[in-house]
């Protein structure tokens, strides 16, 4: 890549007022570094993987709504985690978060278990049981 | 109290703590030569490991390791640290700025709050500087930002014990012992065969073949998992190959300054040649990306579109394996 050609497009980086370094190669052909503000191939990538997140809480809030699964996956989602991750955050085992997801398992845990998932989520018990509160 | 350390902004986390902490002991070590000493360069297609529901393809070495082979090729000695205790972690860190000397921590991405939003994942394996304190505030000297920025003790507690794949676990990491003067001509020589051994490796997923292999897999994709998946699972290889950190082209680009510094430094013009040619191979990694964007883009796409791009990825498995069969003889 030349130096002339580093790409110069607009991305999520500039509202953070935040500029990439990438190597090319200037006039003499030694290579040197230069700022870029973004690339549209990587920032559609980026705001296509973001679009699928977003997609993904969408459905697991539906989900808790109908009752089909409790707001912990909700939650895990809306922190853009997976099953392993989560499991490592609260310290339980993948096998029982899973389980956790069941709307009649979750509505029997204790108030020590449901402290754990709050703490690594950041909010109360209370809005841990109650979507309508979460945001 | 500040130590007085000098930022540098490089494009990768790792090269770029290593560069910065060495040229603050006085050795003017750029970010390519780190990489390039340390073989930071490859290709790895790992299928049954998901990062963010898509499989994860790497283009360079393990978290950790090129500091590892940098610091055993030059002759440095590195003091490295991990701890259970949180205190601990702050204990020992406060200790050596105490001391005035900046130290290169490993780091969640998730929680680092200087960050834009959207590139928060949870990533375990960021690095910076550390390089004071001012009460309850940590000045910190990210090597992938232009300025140097702070976290609060508590926000730096969040970072140094994020959970996930590749836990950080406080790590903390500085150098202690460093030779009269680095001999570079011989790393420099091992480095460059560590790369071609891995690039060459008879590996399925590794190296030329594994980019073949990810060539193979993509044609698959749209009939064996739908469009959607298909356009995300794209989208994460380009994602690996150009987000921030790989200075363009999948590290293409810095390898072949690398190669460009080390053909003045062993008085290799062999090695020059190469440089101009691992360039072009970096372009077309970037066309690459540009094709695969448009398919990702509009959702509708035909499968010749990924037949299309496979190709493309075939075409430089094969430069490449020419390439680095050239390089081994060229040293």
């Amino acid at each position: 890549m030349k130096k002339s050609e580093v790409p110069q497009d607009k991305s999520n980086l500039e509202s953070a007022n935040f500029r990439e370094l990438c190597y090319a190669v200037d006039e003499n052909g030694e290579y040197t570094t230069a700022h870029t503000t973004g690339w549209d191939p990587k920032t559609i990538a980026l705001d296509n993987a973001i679009e699928d997140i977003h997609q993904r809480i969408e459905d697991a809030k539906n989900r808790v709504q109908n009752n089909q699964t409790s707001p912990i996956e909700y939650y895990m989602e809306f922190h853009k985690m997976d099953l392993p991750i989560l499991a490592s955050y609260v310290g339980i085992w993948q096998w029982r978060v899973k389980r956790h997801f069941k709307p009649k398992v979750f509505h029997k845990l204790s108030n020590k278990i449901l402290q754990k998932y709050a703490d690594v989520f950041e909010i109360t018990i209370d809005q841990l049981k109650n979507l309508q509160h979460a945001n | 109290m500040q130590i007085n350390f000098t930022h540098h902004q490089s494009a990768h986390c790792e090269n770029g703590v290593v560069s910065n902490l060495m040229k603050h002991h006085g050795f003017n070590v750029s970010e390519p030569m780190v990489f390039g000493i340390g073989s930071g360069l490859l290709f790895c297609y790992i299928p049954f490991l998901k990062v963010n529901h898509a499989p994860a393809i790497t283009y360079r070495a393990m978290p950790g390791f090129i500091f590892k082979r940098f610091a055993k090729r030059v002759g440095i000695k590195i003091e490295r640290q991990k701890f259970k205790d949180p205190k601990k972690a702050k204990a020992v860190l406060d200790e050596n700025l105490n001391n005035n000397n900046p130290v290169g921590l490993q780091v969640g991405v998730y929680n680092l709050t200087y960050f834009p939003d959207e590139y928060r994942f949870h990533f375990n394996a960021h690095n910076l500087v550390v390089y004071g304190k001012e009460e309850e505030t940590y000045l910190i000297s990210d090597p992938v930002m232009e300025t140097v920025t702070t976290l609060t003790d508590k926000e730096l507690e969040k970072v140094r014990f994020a959970k996930g794949a590749l836990p950080p676990k406080g790590h903390i990491y500085y150098p202690t012992n460093f030779p009269k003067e680095l001999d570079l001509e011989k790393a420099i020589l091992k480095g460059i065969k560590h790369t071609c051994r891995d690039m060459l490796a008879p590996m399925p997923v590794l190296g030329v073949k594994g980019i073949r292999f990810t060539a193979k897999q993509i044609r698959k994709w749209p009939k064996k998992l739908g469009v959607k998946k298909a356009n995300h699972y794209l989208g994460q290889i380009v994602r690996m190959q150009e987000e921030i950190g790989t200075g363009g082209g999948g590290f293409r680009y810095i390898f072949a300054a690398f190669l460009q510094e080390s053909s003045k430094i062993l008085n290799n013009p062999k090695l020059a040649d190469l440089s101009k040619e691992m360039t072009q191979i970096g372009d077309l990694w970037r066309d690459f990306a540009v094709d695969a964007s448009r398919i990702y883009k509009n959702r509708g796409a035909k499968a010749d579109g990924y037949n299309e791009v496979a190709s493309q990825l075939e075409t430089i498995a094969d430069k490449e394996e020419v390439f680095f069969k050239a390089l081994k003889k060229a040293i």
